[in-house]
């Protein structure tokens, strides 16, 4: 008697390999679709009288432009500002400038280290936050005054204690992304 | 994880071509990016179509999220209630004895202020909001106080008109769209508004902090009078906001004021009216240049 097989012996993280394929605009569509919600965070039902909630859209870009390079293209950071932009209360046009300067500044920093660890990672995604989140600021078309300044001093601080948090879940996301759903043949 | 190899593009010219176009796109897309800073920096309406266009299309979803923000709102405060209910519910009891025979003296003082009005034939100014809805949400991360609100043009928001909450003055209408519209909150550092302390007239300007409390500037310097506690309401002046409604109380004393934090806090309310412009000619005249004379063309 043949006993039968193992029903996980064809099967790996990503799902059934046998008949089955990644689908092309699941691939496509998850990384940009994660970040454009990212942008939609002033519509949850939070209304803080303090900015505190980390900018969500950034973090979540900076995120899979460091655990999948060459996924997100160089001028992603266009697009990704610009539907920031239109809701995030920040003058139009300081989303566009930032995320892509933030992208190109990824770009080159991996010229020099082409091989990371995920601390690595963590220290520059937390050198280009604070650094966004400082530009936001001066960009924020009030005066820029001390107030503000301290204001933002926790937002930074929750921004990147998040940054591994957020990383997760991207590489979840990564993982749901390569699932094989499509039926071949 | 080590990047991808196909950037390492070698002798294959089309490979190196696509490279150096990916750097000349990013690179023209962070100029337009900063040429558009420096426009709506200049101009800080230039692209007040396309945001509340963009607004009004997802504003549906903020709708439901702000109706499951007041209904958790409810359930903790029914929790808490439990928590001694006891001593709560007499001192509720104490104070809602002592607030009916206010009550009764306001209608009174009511009556006579309609009496005395008839009297100096002042009609009364029609009030009558101009709409009700939700604020669906505001902005959490930036540094500028913003709050979106689900009513627009098609209910008669225009921008520059008072948005009350029951507890209080929220802000002004800054952008409207069809069905949405962007509420400048008091707290965001460039709003101002004229305010006097509710029990004399000493008038000040409260400034926001961006952090959530405003800071309150005497007009009239010389010894402070301003004690904690004091509640300050607009005063009216500049004409946009009806003189009356509750702004803030001051918390801590400063040289030239107080700070003091909002009344109404914007994540506690549910629903927000939509006043109109106190008098509008005051306003319109506010814009008129000073060699130019008024109502004249």
């Amino acid at each position: 008697m043949i006993s039968p097989i193992n029903p996980r012996a064809r099967q790996d993280r990503f799902g059934r390999k046998i008949n089955r394929d990644h689908s092309r605009i699941l691939a496509l569509s998850i990384p940009w679709l994660t970040v454009l919600i990212g942008s939609l965070v002033p519509l949850l039902p939070i209304i803080t009288p303090v900015p505190v909630v980390p900018p969500l859209a950034f973090i979540t870009m900076l995120a899979w432009r460091l655990v999948r390079p060459g996924l997100l293209p160089l001028w992603a950071g266009v697009p990704f500002g610009l539907v920031d932009d239109l809701f995030s209360g920040q003058p139009f046009g300081s989303g566009i400038l930032l995320f892509s300067l933030a992208l190109i500044a990824i770009e080159a920093l991996e010229m020099r280290f082409p091989w990371r660890s995920f601390f690595q990672d963590w220290l520059t995604a937390s050198v280009l936050i604070t650094a966004y989140l400082l530009c936001c600021w001066l960009f924020s078309g009030a005066i820029p005054g001390h107030v503000q300044l301290t204001v933002i001093v926790p937002q930074i601080l929750l921004s990147l204690v998040l940054f591994p948090v957020i990383a997760r879940m991207v590489s979840v996301f990564d993982r749901f992304r390569l699932m094989r759903v499509r039926r071949v043949g | 994880m080590a990047p991808p190899t196909f950037r390492r593009s070698g002798l294959n010219k089309k490979a190196r071509f696509s490279v150096f176009t990916g750097y000349v796109a990013a690179a023209i897309g962070a100029m337009a990016g900063a040429i558009l800073l420096a426009l709506s920096l200049w101009r800080p309406q230039a692209f007040a179509d396309l945001r509340s266009q963009a607004l009004d299309i997802v504003s549906p979803v903020g709708e439901a999220g702000a109706e499951a923000r007041t209904g958790t709102r409810g359930f903790f405060d029914v929790v808490s209630g439990y928590y001694r209910a006891g001593s709560k519910n007499a001192e509720l009891r104490r104070e809602i004895e002592i607030a009916r025979v206010r009550l009764a003296e306001a209608k009174a003082l009511e009556q006579e202020n309609r009496r005395l009005r008839a009297v100096l034939t002042i009609r009364d100014s029609d009030n009558k909001p101009v709409a009700v809805a939700r604020l669906i949400g505001a902005t959490s991360s930036s540094s500028r106080r913003f709050a979106y609100l689900g009513a627009g043009d098609k209910q008669g928001v225009t921008p520059e008109m008072p948005v009350v909450a029951p507890k209080g003055l929220v802000g002004r209408i800054l952008e409207t769209g069809t069905n949405s519209s962007r509420v400048l909150l008091l707290s965001d550092s460039e709003s101002m508004v004229p305010v006097r302390r509710a029990k004399d007239d000493l008038v000040a300007f409260a400034e926001g902090r961006a952090d959530g409390s405003l800071r309150l500037r005497l007009i009239n310097l010389g010894i402070n009078p301003i004690r904690p506690g004091d509640i300050f309401v607009t005063s009216g002046a500049g004409g946009l906001f009806r003189p009356g409604i509750a702004v803030a109380v001051a918390d801590e004393i400063t040289k030239d004021g107080a700070i003091a934090h909002v009344l109404s806090n914007p994540a506690a309310t549910d629903y927000v009216t939509v006043e109109p412009i106190w008098r509008p000619e005051a306003v319109n005249a506010a814009s008129v240049p000073v060699e130019q004379e008024l109502g004249g063309e």
